[in-house]
């Protein structure tokens, strides 16, 4: 067994401090928690996918079959046990993974983010042709339970939150210590050099595989939670424009740290928030400016403020 | 002594290009060879179909008695041969211990271990005798950006033997390196080398870093060993001194095995 090293206390301090904190906070601030700690999830996938070399404009299609499980599971199963329907939905999509990266994984650049995409706008177009499922406006998700607990009758926005929580706190410790394991350095080492790689006797293709696949369940317990935290699924969660948020939001991040994609999320999701309500016809430009800022001052991300101030502190 | 690696009638072309031809080579174990050249004769053409980069259009080669045209570097290695490169092939943005322990890992063959963290206590401590072994030990934390070319010849050269290889082809190992490093890194190689008990086949421009450290010679012209012998006969012969040497070129008395 391996002792918890400081990130990991780390994480799991902030994960105690932020549940308790939720407690006391409005409504408004736990449902913008619920989607950034949602889409820190999504973003994280896109992250794995980025120490490998791979850029991701796809990874819109993992958060929403995530999502749609989660809806088709309630109302056509009758599933409301909440950690089924996201079992539910890591099922299918690590299926669905495991045939589309037969394929994807065998391209590189340019190809492998227009591949990506093109899965994901197929499933956005098979939805929107889905009159079944409410077509572009999608459909609303049951009420869902969670051990003793009934979204019905309970504070369903406070308890998605502590479901948010406790899965990233899960998700997070597994990749901390999948970052430092060997597959993990070797995903960074095919970024760095493929041929030797494989003349280290390390297959690529089978350790890209199992990056992406993992990084698609990821991805869909992130869609999975933002259907039960917002109550509705609709095709625009696999529509290429939300995949480049969370490319958007990794490179906001940056891919040096597990917390990295969270702390980017929420502050995507603040800064979205409130360039909306600033300038509801310009706060893609606000976004756009924020994103040229960072890569500017920061191209390391956001993270590379932590490492910066250890380093000059060493 | 037993026969390693054989390679019969093997050739490659680039379209109508004949990069290489009907090379019939036999290297026993624990060989030391020299492949000598000039630019274009066919060398490394030779070195990347031994070791899986590149297939051969024609012809064949077994390792350790089994044929392994065909396979690739990765299962190549496996089997025990394995290369360095002209040009380090190594892990740029990640530390140098980072670069060996992902070569230490690799080198167990267990995918599904791949899951277990990278750096274990036996991987570090191998990873630090190497080090040493290859008097890089001052690079241990740094990024590979940070060092300078001989080092980094011995590091892609070290990633290389830690994947316990029975046979090492190196590609130009002292090319990119000063004339004063040049013996300095030859014989930490050597050393490495003898310790492991490797039969190495190596690439070489360098007359006198061949006649030092090897036992034999394979000449190589226009895709096609030309003359293939103890070193002195080598360099000594004719054709060779004309189509790769030079004229100028004479055998040292100190040359052959070092």
């Amino acid at each position: 067994m391996m002792k918890a090293d400081r990130t990991e206390l780390s994480l799991i301090g902030v994960a105690i401090a932020v549940a308790i904190a939720a407690q006391f906070s409005p409504n408004w601030l736990v449902f913008t928690l619920t989607l950034a700690i949602s889409t820190g999830l999504v973003v994280m996938g896109v992250v794995m996918l980025m120490r490998a070399g791979l850029v991701s404009f796809g990874q819109g299609l993992f958060y929403c079959l995530g999502g749609y499980a989660v809806g088709l599971g309630g109302r056509f199963l009758g599933i409301t046990d909440a950690l089924v329907l996201i079992g539910l939905g890591v099922v299918a999509t690590v299926a669905i993974a495991m045939i589309l990266g037969l394929l994807v994984t065998r391209y590189r650049e340019i190809f492998f983010a227009m591949l990506s995409l093109a899965f994901s706008m197929i499933l956005y177009g098979i939805l929107v042709k889905s009159h079944g499922l409410g077509s572009t406006d999608g459909f609303g998700v049951v009420d869902w339970t969670l051990l003793w607990f009934d979204s019905k009758t309970g504070d369903s926005a406070n308890m998605a939150l502590m479901l948010a929580i406790a899965l990233a706190l899960l998700i997070a410790l597994f990749l901390n210590r999948y970052f430092k394991s060997s597959i993990g350095l070797a995903c960074e080492a095919i970024r760095e050099n493929e041929v030797r790689v494989e003349y280290m006797g390390i297959s690529r293709q089978q350790t890209l595989y199992i990056n992406y696949v993992i990084a698609a369940a990821i991805g869909s317990v992130g869609g999975s939670m933002t259907a039960l935290a917002a109550g509705h699924v609709d095709p625009t969660m696999a529509y290429w424009t939300i995949s480049g948020e969370f490319v958007f939001i990794a490179i906001l991040g940056g891919t040096g740290h597990v917390a990295a994609p969270f702390i980017a999320a929420l502050i995507f999701t603040l800064v979205r928030t409130y360039a909306i309500e600033l300038a509801p016809n310009a706060w893609q430009m606000i976004l756009g400016i924020v994103l040229l800022l960072i890569i500017l001052f920061l191209p390391k991300g956001i993270w590379s403020l932590f490492t910066r101030k250890k380093g000059a502190a060493s | 002594m037993t026969e390693i690696l054989k390679t019969e009638g093997l050739s490659r072309y680039f379209g109508a290009v004949t990069a290489a031809e009907n090379i019939n080579v036999t290297i026993t174990e624990g060989e030391i060879v020299g492949v000598i050249g000039s630019n274009g004769a066919g060398k490394t053409t030779f070195i990347n179909m031994v070791t899986g980069y590149l297939p051969p259009s024609k012809g064949s080669i077994s390792f350790d008695g089994k044929p392994i045209k065909g396979l690739g570097p990765r299962k190549l290695m496996r089997k025990g041969l394995t290369r360095s490169f002209q040009i380090p092939q190594l892990f740029l943005e990640l530390p140098v211990i980072d670069n060996l322990s992902i070569a230490l890992a690799a080198a167990e063959h267990k995918q599904f271990q791949m899951l277990r963290p990278v750096h274990t206590p036996e991987r570090l401590k191998a990873a630090e005798e190497i080090l040493e072994q290859m008097h890089i030990t001052e690079y241990r934390d740094e990024m590979v950006t940070a060092m300078p070319q001989g080092a980094r010849k011995l590091l892609d050269i070290a990633i290389a033997m830690l994947g316990k290889p029975r046979m090492l082809l190196l590609d130009e190992p002292t090319s990119g390196v000063s004339m004063e490093e040049k013996y300095t890194l030859m014989d930490t190689v050597m050393e490495a080398v003898r310790a492991r008990g490797l039969t190495v086949l190596f690439v070489e421009h360098d007359m006198e870093i061949v006649q030092r450290y090897v036992t034999r010679v394979l000449a190589f012209a226009s895709g096609v060993v030309i003359k293939d012998g103890p070193v002195d006969e080598v360099l000594a012969d004719e054709k060779v001194q004309e189509l790769v040497t030079g004229k100028q070129h004479k055998p040292t008395a100190s040359g052959g095995d070092a």
